[in-house]
């Protein structure tokens, strides 16, 4: 048969024996997404089609996280939208503020996403659920409308780009944000345009599911269509608390045919700054040079987890964020900062002298919660620093890992968390 | 269909903040977005554009995020096609199910300068710069594709199938 893991889940849910690259297939869908910036558009175009019902009411999740807890009037009539239409169509999965975590985090979290899922989300990262060994894809919002009322999706099958981490010997403060900036460095910001990027080797054993969810989060961000890790121990570990419903393990064939195998050896690579304006222009934090920042921001969909604070808050434990930095904490769901609390991660944010906020994609696309004046500088462990990308077009936005972000707020430029150790 | 129209020539990796910023995603309303359209690549843009006019750019048009707010903005102000190398493929799906034609051709988009008149056929995928006389070929879309577009978009194709049911 002769199938990468991707091609798997993808011929299951379109009730076929067997896909191939460039295939055009109609798939079943086990969980259609949207936010509070594409589901009104989604539900306008759902009830322009004249559907009564949606395929399936808990398998439509909707999550305001954007421009939440409302940030102006507009965003406020856009969540009165979603709202409303959850309400009418008996949807279980809203995630009312209070109750919310920015969605990346928050599906998996909440078991909504499970291995062998195919799922459409209104969102580009949708892709991070690739981790869990799911297909996972952002849309737009016509598709989400059409997904909500029929539970298919068009696909076409994408040829695989396979990367292999080899080695266990991790540079200090590598986490998986490091091996996934250094591969768009190496391939490009359309290097894998149209293909899934499945990560393999021992490096990707090595890592922790959150660290798996930030390097999948970013394969939109080489132009990927999905990324994928196959399941194995730690992800069962992760799902088996959390699901609700059967799920399905799908492994890539010893044997399968791949557009690309591209290897990297994990010692080779170091913590990585992503400089303006492309995720691809990456640089090792020690080629950084002087760069003087303005704000740090440590949360988002890419490293809004637990494992990003307890990284963040290690370096931050009786440090002061430097006096011309403001410094802005994230928590990526509700349960997250809870957690964060209990584990006294908060008071030591606080004492540091960092905002902490309720969950939020807020600063990271620009929103609200942290927007850059004109030629203001941050430092972010979100996963895009286009132009304009959190506040004034002549701002400027570099991306890191938690660590490095945590380490440079203290220093008030980028640096390496070496430099703050104690 | 066939498409005529003045050229406006941007780079590469126009990315979807470039063609609508997310300050300006608290709405959903196309003349709204249609206002800021591809304001941070060039503040001047939502002016100068005129109802037809042609985007030409470089490779991978439209990275980044998922919004479809991007080709609705491109459209609602007047724009009638886009050519590029490349398009990132959320941006591809989103204006195929809009309905904004959009051609990848590497040869048309090297060979246009801004300015030309160019004159488009979407459905044979030929592309002619009327102002040198030079022609080129895009490939044509999949059957598939073709399907979605000739009903009128995704939700018109879904409206059809959904009927019968
Ligand atoms: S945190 Fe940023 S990248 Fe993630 S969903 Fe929110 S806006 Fe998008």
């Amino acid at each position: 048969m002769k199938m990468t893991i991707t091609e798997k889940i993808l011929a299951a849910h379109a009730k076929v024996e067997k896909v191939v690259p460039g295939q055009l297939i109609n798939a079943q869908v086990d969980v259609v997404l949207g936010n509070d910036v594409t589901a009104p558009v989604a539900i306008r175009e759902f009830n322009g089609l004249g559907a009564k019902k949606v395929f399936d009411r808990e398998k439509v999740v909707l999550v305001p996280d954007h421009f939440t807890p409302n940030k102006d009037i507009k965003s406020a009539e856009q969540v009165k939208v979603i709202k409303e239409f959850a309400k009418e169509h008996s949807i279980t999965n809203y995630f009312e503020v209070g109750r919310m975590g920015i969605e990346h985090c928050l599906l998996p979290e909440a078991g909504l996403v499970l291995p062998g899922d195919v799922v459409i989300g209104a969102d580009s990262h949708t892709c991070t659920y690739g981790a869990l060994g799911a297909f996972a894809t952002g849309v737009g919002s016509t598709d989400m409308a059409a997904g909500m009322a029929t539970g298919e999706a068009w696909f076409k099958v994408p040829p695989t780009i396979k990367f292999v981490f080899r080695g266990t010997d991790f540079n200090p403060w590598v986490s998986g944000k490091d091996l996934i900036l250094y591969a768009i460095g190496q391939i490009g910001v359309d290097g894998a345009l149209y293909h899934a990027m499945e990560f393999t080797g021992e490096g990707i054993n090595a890592l922790s599911m959150d660290s798996r969810f930030s390097m999948c989060n970013m394969a939109i961000e080489a132009g990927g269509k999905n990324g994928i890790i196959a399941p194995d121990d730690k992800t069962l570990a992760y799902v088996k608390e959390r699901a609700k419903r059967e799920f399905k393990i799908y492994q890539s064939d010893p044997d399968a045919e791949y557009a690309r195998v591209i290897e990297y050896n994990v010692s080779d690579i170091g913590p990585q700054v992503a400089f303006p304006h492309l995720p691809e222009n990456t640089r090792n934090v020690s080629d950084a040079g002087d760069i003087r920042i303005n704000q740090v921001v440590i949360g988002s969909c890419t490293n809004g987890r637990m494992e990003d604070l307890r990284i963040a808050a290690s370096i931050l434990e009786g440090k002061k964020v430097h006096p011309d930095v403001r410094c802005i904490v994230i928590p990526g769901t509700q349960k997250i900062y809870l957690q964060a609390v209990k584990e006294g991660l908060v008071e030591i944010f606080i004492n540091a002298n960092a905002a902490v906020s309720t969950p939020t994609c807020g600063p990271c696309l620009g929103g609200h919660m942290g927007i850059l004046a004109k030629g203001e500088r941050a430092l972010s462990t979100t996963n895009r620093n286009f132009v304009g990308r959190m506040g004034h077009p002549e701002s400027e936005v570099y991306l890191s890992n938690p660590a490095v972000a945590a380490a440079s707020a203290v220093l008030g430029h980028i640096g390496h968390p070496q430099e703050v150790e104690k | 269909m066939i498409i005529k129209g003045r050229t406006w020539k941007f780079g590469v990796n126009v990315d979807t903040d470039a063609i609508i910023p997310a300050r300006y995603l608290n709405t959903s309303l196309p003349e709204e977005l249609a206002k800021h359209c591809m304001e941070d690549a060039d503040p001047a843009f939502p002016q100068k554009v005129a109802e037809g006019d042609i985007i030409v750019a470089g490779k991978n048009f439209g990275c980044g995020s998922s919004r479809e707010h991007a080709p609705i903005a491109i459209k609602a102000a007047g724009v009638s096609c886009v050519i590029a190398p490349t398009f990132a493929r959320i941006f591809y799906r989103n204006s195929i199910n809009i309905g904004l034609p959009i051609m990848e051709c590497p040869e048309a988009a090297a060979g246009i300068k801004e300015g030309d008149i160019v004159e488009v056929d979407t459905d044979t995928g030929l592309i002619k710069n009327i102002t040198t006389g030079v022609e080129f070929q895009a490939a044509p879309f999949p059957e598939f594709m073709q399907e979605i577009i000739s009903a009128g978009g995704l939700m018109a194709y879904v409206k059809e199938r959904t009927k019968n049911q």
